[in-house]
């Protein structure tokens, strides 16, 4: 194999892990920007997602299954934001993040007994396990074009959803200036509920698309969240086309490493990465610097 | 009046602890002991978690991996066999002096390893290092930076202990020895010495919980109170932020990384589940779940949970309990259950609640 | 008022009676039921569950029924430690099965040692039974003997340059380790040698790396579901194909549908479990193998795994000794595991000695390979 080949190989991979890792990190920002909370169980979500849709592709076909699952999510989303941090208004954000990592350990144990410790997965959404498109020299399995294309989908119409239509805009507006979006008549419990139910929706599309690659089991969303909360930070938090960013760029430094270090050490790399850049240009790569948009906890 | 509370306290504690270990042996159950002081090392870490969060008002998520570093310090280098490296010059001093020392395992094998007492102190220097070089950076920003820094560390350790054969990868380190601390008063898991090393947990806590609140009284506790009331403030009024929270993160880490050598002597082992994400978030939630600015109830809560938890009462529910609980918790006595409990206590006894302000989350 | 809580804590403890004299013989088992390594610990809870039932139903051993104590793990090896410390010093149990992971069991090995408790692990670490430790045992074949397994294989193939890939779990390491100490003697040469996280959700990049290596004729993958799956998928969407030898934790008929076409002419050693209705009708393992087939998927609608199969064993060395020693007294029924020859159970035939405390031979294992998405023993 040619190195340049080699080289698009490793690219590829890093596109592959990264578009995961960016879906997530897109879920972080909807919340954020419009609560200021860190959602933890964000990687809950992806892991809902897949486990519901697989669950149902038992009986309906796969399409069906995958709106069915979306919609199921978005609704637990919606009623987990209801339930809890709409009651919580008097609570420091603190408390809130805290809740979330509650919520997260509680959802994961709830889908172990509800489903079972086993690894599950949807079909391949064209070809199959083995089918791949072959690229200069490359190699890349069709899903991953899918997992690509319902990112670049997702980001396009969180894009225009969030310019151009009112909701979108009453969004934005309770998230850059609380105290003016009310004044100017905008609903802002409601507008967080959407924003929980949206990001919700988000996750558990991006659960069905990568099931079929990762696969899906009650305790995949964790480390998910995690790598997706990097990506954010990376990016900087609180602009959805700097977690695509982020999300690209800690997938293409963790196939970076792999080309060069040890396997095993391939999170380590990106970590410490991620731990220089918060270092030195904490509002992320892509992020602005606004320390008032900063909440004190 | 302070002083007359602290009398009490310093009553109270001992007479709790040596009360359950009378009552358990006239029980019977003395057994019960092992998993008791299992929890009072874990509480130490929620202590100094409790200092972190609740006075100056910052989140860590690294205190499992600071309480990994200490255990695995004293693992690798009381375990290692060092007879290796016995002809170079400098290791028959070292033996002179006691640092390293001849050891024999259950099944023959004989080795030359670290003295505990020099591992501890190796693992509490480490931990010192590490603490500041993550600390220094994050804790001059405002935010959950040192939350994000210390997540980063934790994975980052987890994953090196896991990919490194000197820490026994993912099987982790077993058979560390008996830790002599003095004459008499031996760190070990065996059930002759459980007795001894219950009451060497509980006044190990009870020395650092009396430090910690005379700490909390003194100039630090104030400027830290006027940090997590409003930093700005506190800056305007010359207190130097950055270095008050530094210091206390450091503390707090050391006292997880302490925690983490009397507790690798005790079980005899440590492994690289200590080190995950979840057991700082559980160390964490501990603290959310006592109130966060409430040293002794963090510290009961702690110690009552992990017991639970390690008599392994909830079974196959014991994440799910945890996060219930604390989700509980923080949704409906977010400073605590203790503290309403306390205040009533305390009208009961026809004394006035204190005025004393008690910061827990924002402001 | 901080004491309140311990005192409510230990009041409740203190409650609860002493167990009561030992009429049912008690059997303590450490499980990882929940927690990373439950695709190991849930299976074999319902298996000892399954059959405790069925030995109870049938009268008990030498008159005596069984009573079963199982503590959930979690895979941590602290909670192994003290769940360990109670079934010794509480329960008084005969002996321990479990636990399931290395990691957990070395973690209590000098414990049950020194508290001359009988211990028989579900794990399959080499170090649990070298040394030697006289109390404890373990039923899963070693790693050494499919190491062993794969290398022979190889070599019929013609195959001497190998890349390995591993998880970080302890499965993935304890493999790792004996197929670089096997490999000299065996004369296979390891080119590439490479750990991934066993949470990895993409193993391209691992794999590009080996595909570029030129000289790799097979790669040998040592891990479990998910990476396992993932594996086989992305070498095939790579387009390398080279043989690749999984490791006997591909032990289960999900995983295959789970690696769904890429899982074709996948080889690797395995107990006989899979293989079952293709055994000739006078194998001795097959009437053991049926029936724990039949009756744990009839009774669990989930498909049997090598896995469960480890605790049926575990339980039944230990009946077995029982029977043999006569009366439930920890000494004697030691002495008889030790000397307990012929036994058959789910992964071969056991035959224990004062120097050998696992008990299976390389006939335990067999060549598998992946034709039409069923298990077929491997034929050159």
């Amino acid at each position: 194999m040619q190195n340049e080949s080699l080289a698009l190989q490793y690219l590829l991979s890093g596109i592959t892990k990264g578009s995961i890792y960016a879906v997530v990190a897109i879920g972080f920002n909807l919340i954020y920007s419009a609560t200021g909370i860190i959602n933890f169980a964000q990687g809950e979500f992806l892991m809902l997602g897949g486990m519901v849709a697989v669950t149902l592709a038992a009986y309906v076909p796969l399409p069906v299954a995958v709106t069915g699952a979306v919609a199921l999510v978005a609704l637990v989303g919606g009623l987990l934001e209801l339930a809890f941090f709409r009651r919580l208004r008097r609570h420091s954000i603190l408390h809130l993040v805290i809740i979330t990592m509650g919520l997260s350990i509680v959802i994961q144990e709830t889908a172990l007994h509800i489903w079972d410790e086993k690894v599950r997965s949807l079909p391949y959404f064209t070809g199959n396990e083995v089918s791949s498109v072959r690229f200069l020299g490359a190699a890349i399995s069709p899903q991953v074009l899918w997992v690509l294309g319902t990112v670049a989908l997702a980001v396009l119409g969180l894009h225009f959803f969030l310019r151009y239509t009112l909701t979108g805009r009453a969004m934005r507006a309770c998230s850059s200036n609380p105290e003016a979006a009310m004044l100017a008549g905008i609903n802002i419990p409601n507008m967080r509920t959407l924003a929980f139910g949206l990001s919700a929706a988000l996750g558990a599309l991006a659960g069905c698309v990568v099931s079929p690659m990762t696969m899906t089991h009650y305790e995949m969303g964790a480390p998910l969240a995690i790598k997706g909360f990097a990506a954010a930070i990376l990016g900087g938090l609180g602009n959805p086309m700097a977690a695509v960013a982020g999300g690209l760029l800690v997938g293409l430094l963790e196939a970076a490493s792999v080309s060069c270090l040890p396997a095993v050490y391939n999170d380590v790399s990106a970590f410490v990465i991620l731990l220089l850049v918060i270092f030195v240009r904490p509002q992320g790569l892509w992020g602005a610097l606004a320390p008032d948009r900063v909440r004190e906890h | 009046m302070p002083r007359l509370r602290l009398l009490f306290l310093l009553a109270l504690f001992p007479v709790m602890v040596a009360g359950a270990q009378l009552g358990l042996r006239a029980a019977g159950m003395e057994y019960c002991l092992t998993q008791l002081t299992m929890s009072v090392y874990y509480a130490l870490v929620v202590m100094g978690l409790c200092l972190l969060m609740g006075y100056a008002g910052q989140v860590s998520l690294g205190h499992g991996a600071f309480f990994a570093l200490g255990g695995y310090t004293t693992a690798v280098l009381t375990t290692h066999d060092f007879s290796g490296i016995r002809a170079c010059a400098g290791v028959g001093v070292l033996e002179r002096a006691g640092l390293l020392v001849a050891q024999q395992d259950l099944y023959g094998q004989a080795g030359l390893s670290v003295a505990p007492w020099a591992a501890f102190a190796a693992a509490m220097l480490l931990t010192f290092v590490v603490a500041l070089l993550i600390g220094y950076p994050a804790l001059r920003l405002r935010g959950h930076y040192l939350a994000m820094a210390t997540l980063g560390f934790t994975l980052i350790v987890s994953k090196l202990l896991l990919g490194s054969a000197l820490t026994g990868s993912a099987d982790g380190i077993h058979g560390v020895p008996e830790w002599k601390l003095l004459p008499g008063l031996t760190v070990s898991g065996r059930s002759a010495l459980r007795v001894q090393n219950y009451y060497l947990a509980c006044g190990l806590a009870l020395l650092l919980l009396l430090g910690l609140r005379n700490l909390l009284r003194s100039r630090v506790g104030r400027a830290l109170l006027a940090i997590h009331d409003r930093e700005t403030a506190a800056n305007a009024m010359g207190i130097n932020t950055a270095a008050y929270k530094l210091k206390v993160f450091v503390l707090s880490a050391l006292l997880a990384a302490l925690a983490g050598v009397f507790f690798t002597h005790y079980t005899g082992g440590i492994a690289p589940s200590e080190a995950g994400a979840l057991k700082s978030v559980r160390y964490v939630a501990l603290a959310a779940a006592g109130g966060m600015a409430n040293l002794w109830g963090v510290t009961v809560m702690s110690i009552a949970l992990n017991y639970c938890s390690l008599r392994g009462w909830f079974g196959s529910y014991d994440n799910a309990v945890f996060g219930a609980l604390l989700i509980l918790i923080i949704s409906l006595a977010p400073e605590g259950p203790l503290k309403p409990l306390g205040l009533w206590l305390r009208r009961l006894a026809g004394r006035p609640d204190p005025e004393r302000r008690t910061p827990h989350g924002a402001p | 008022m901080a004491g309140i809580g311990v005192l409510g804590t230990l009041w409740l403890t203190s409650s609860c009676s002493p167990p009561p004299p030992s009429e049912p013989v008690k059997i303590g088992a450490l499980f990882s039921v929940t927690g990373p390594a439950s695709f190991l610990g849930a299976p074999e809870e319902k298996t000892v569950q399954m059959r405790i039932e069925q030995i109870n139903a049938a009268g008990g051993i030498n008159g005596r029924k069984l009573q079963l104590v199982v503590k959930d793990t979690a895979g941590s090896p602290e909670k192994a430690v003290s769940f360990a410390k109670q079934l010794i010093e509480e329960e008084k149990v005969l002996a321990i099965l479990g636990p399931s992971t290395s990691g957990e069991t070395m973690a209590i090995k000098d414990l049950c040692e020194q508290n001359q408790m009988l211990l028989v692990s579900c794990a399959a670490a080499e170090t649990i039974v070298n040394p030697v430790a006289r109390y404890v045992f373990k039923v899963p074949q070693k790693d050494s003997q499919a190491a062993t397994w794969i290398y022979r294989t190889m070599k019929e193939k013609g195959i001497s340059n190998i890349a390995i890939v591993s998880s970080t779990d302890g499965f993935g390491a304890a493999g790792k380790k004996q197929l670089e100490d096997l490999a000299p003697a065996e004369g296979i040469t390891i080119v590439a040698n490479e750990v991934y996280d066993k949470q990895a959700t993409d193993l391209t990049d691992v794999l590009t790396k080996i595909k570029g290596n030129p000289k790799v004729q097979a790669v040998v993958n040592w891990s479990i579901v998910p990476a396992q799956s993932i594996v086989a998928k992305n070498m095939k969407q790579l387009g390398m194909d080279m043989p690749l030898f999984q490791s006997h934790g591909f032990g289960n008929r999900k995983y295959v549908q789970q690696a769904g076409a890429a899982a074709e002419g996948i080889l690797f050693p395995a107990s006989r479990l899979l293989v079952v209705e293709d055994l000739p009708a006078n194998h001795p393992q097959k009437e053991v193998l049926a029936t724990y087939k039949k009756d744990y998927e009839s009774r669990f609608k989930e498909d049997v795994s090598t896995f469960g199969g480890h605790a049926y064993d575990a339980l039944l060395v230990v009946v077995e000794a029982l029977k043999k020693a006569g009366e439930p007294e920890r000494e004697k029924v030691r002495d008889a595991l030790e000397t307990l020859t012929g036994v058959v159970g789910t992964a071969g035939i056991f035959n224990f000695s004062p120097t050998d405390h696992t008990g299976l031979d390389l006939t335990a294992f067999e060549m598998l390979t992946v034709k039409d998405g069923q298990f077929v023993a491997y034929k050159q």
